[in-house]
C-alpha cells in the first residue's frame, strides 16, 4: 500500500533566533495526526536545530491527553539541547486541562505572543 | 464481576478504528447540543469520551479492528450516561500512576483517566476494566 502524503501539521515563522509555531488543527486528537505534530516538532530541534521555540495555541480548540505527551517530550528535548520552549495563547478552556494534570507548573505558558517572545 | 447490563437505550458497536470513534463522538456531541447542555459540559464530555475511547480502542483492544467496542448511552436534559466495553484482558487503575506526582510529571503518557475522573460527575469501572461507565450531570445556567 503506498503510504499517504503527511499533511503539513505546523506554521513554522522565524523571528530572529525564535521560531513561533502555530498549529493547523482545531482539534489536536487523531492519534495519527499526533504522531505527525511530534515528528514535526522534533525535527525543528533534532534536524533544523532550533533552540528557542514559541508553541502559539490560538487556533487550537480541543486536545487529549495524547497531545500533551507529544508537548512534554519537546520540552524535555529542547531542554537537553539547552533551549527554551514557550507556550501561549492557550484557550482558558485547554489551559483547564494543563491545571488539572499540573503540567503548567511544568511548562512556560504566557498570554499572549509578545509575552512570550520577551521571555526567552 | 461482568459488566452491569447497560440499561442505556442507545448502542453502537464499532471496530477498533479511531476514526469510528470520531463518529461516536460526533453523534454523542449532536445529541447533547439537540438537549442544550452547556458549552463547558460538552467540552468535558468530548474529553472524557475522547480518552476512554481510546484506551479502549488502543490499551484495551491493542488497535485490533477484529475486536469490538461496545458504546452505550443515553441523553438527558439534566444527565448524560456512557458505558464503553472493549475486549481486552482489562486492567486495574488503581495499577495506573499519579500523572501529577513531581516524579510523573514528564512521563508522556498516564492523564487520560485523571481527566476523565476530572471532567465526569461519576467514573465507575467493572468487568475488570474492560468497561468504563461515566455520567455527567448537567450544570444549572447560573454556573
Amino acid at each position: 500500500m503506498t503510504p499517504q502524503p503527511r499533511r503539513r501539521r505546523l506554521e513554522v515563522e522565524d523571528i530572529g533566533d525564535i521560531t513561533v509555531v502555530n498549529f493547523v488543527d482545531k482539534k489536536i486528537l487523531d492519534e495519527q495526526n499526533i504522531q505527525v505534530i511530534g515528528e514535526q516538532l522534533f525535527s525543528l530541534v533534532d534536524e533544523l536545530g532550533r533552540r528557542k521555540v514559541l508553541l502559539n495555541f490560538k487556533n487550537v480548540e480541543f486536545l487529549s491527553s495524547a497531545a500533551l505527551g507529544k508537548l512534554i517530550t519537546m520540552n524535555r528535548k529542547l531542554q537537553s539541547a539547552g533551549g527554551k520552549l514557550i507556550l501561549c495563547e492557550i484557550d482558558p478552556q485547554i489551559y483547564e486541562v494543563f491545571e488539572i494534570t499540573k503540567l503548567n507548573k511544568l511548562f512556560t505558558i504566557h498570554k499572549d505572543e509578545q509575552t512570550g517572545l520577551q521571555s526567552f | 464481576m461482568t459488566a452491569p447490563a447497560p440499561c442505556l437505550p442507545f448502542e453502537l458497536v464499532i471496530p477498533s478504528d479511531l476514526g469510528e470513534a470520531r463518529r461516536v463522538q460526533a453523534e454523542i456531541e449532536r445529541a447533547l447540543h439537540a438537549v442544550q447542555f452547556h458549552e463547558h459540559d460538552i467540552f468535558a464530555v468530548k474529553l472524557a469520551l475522547e480518552e476512554a475511547l481510546v484506551n479502549a480502542i488502543k490499551h484495551g483492544n491493542q488497535m485490533d479492528r477484529g475486536k469490538l467496542v461496545r458504546v452505550a448511552y443515553h441523553v438527558a436534559p439534566d444527565r448524560f450516561e456512557v458505558q464503553i466495553t472493549d475486549e481486552g484482558p482489562g486492567f486495574d487503575p488503581a495499577d495506573v500512576p499519579d500523572p501529577t506526582a513531581p516524579e510523573n510529571l514528564e512521563r508522556p503518557c498516564g492523564r487520560g483517566l485523571l481527566l476523565m475522573r476530572h471532567y465526569m460527575t461519576e467514573v465507575a469501572y467493572h468487568d475488570r476494566g474492560r468497561a468504563v461507565r461515566m455520567a455527567k450531570v448537567r450544570r444549572n445556567g447560573a454556573k
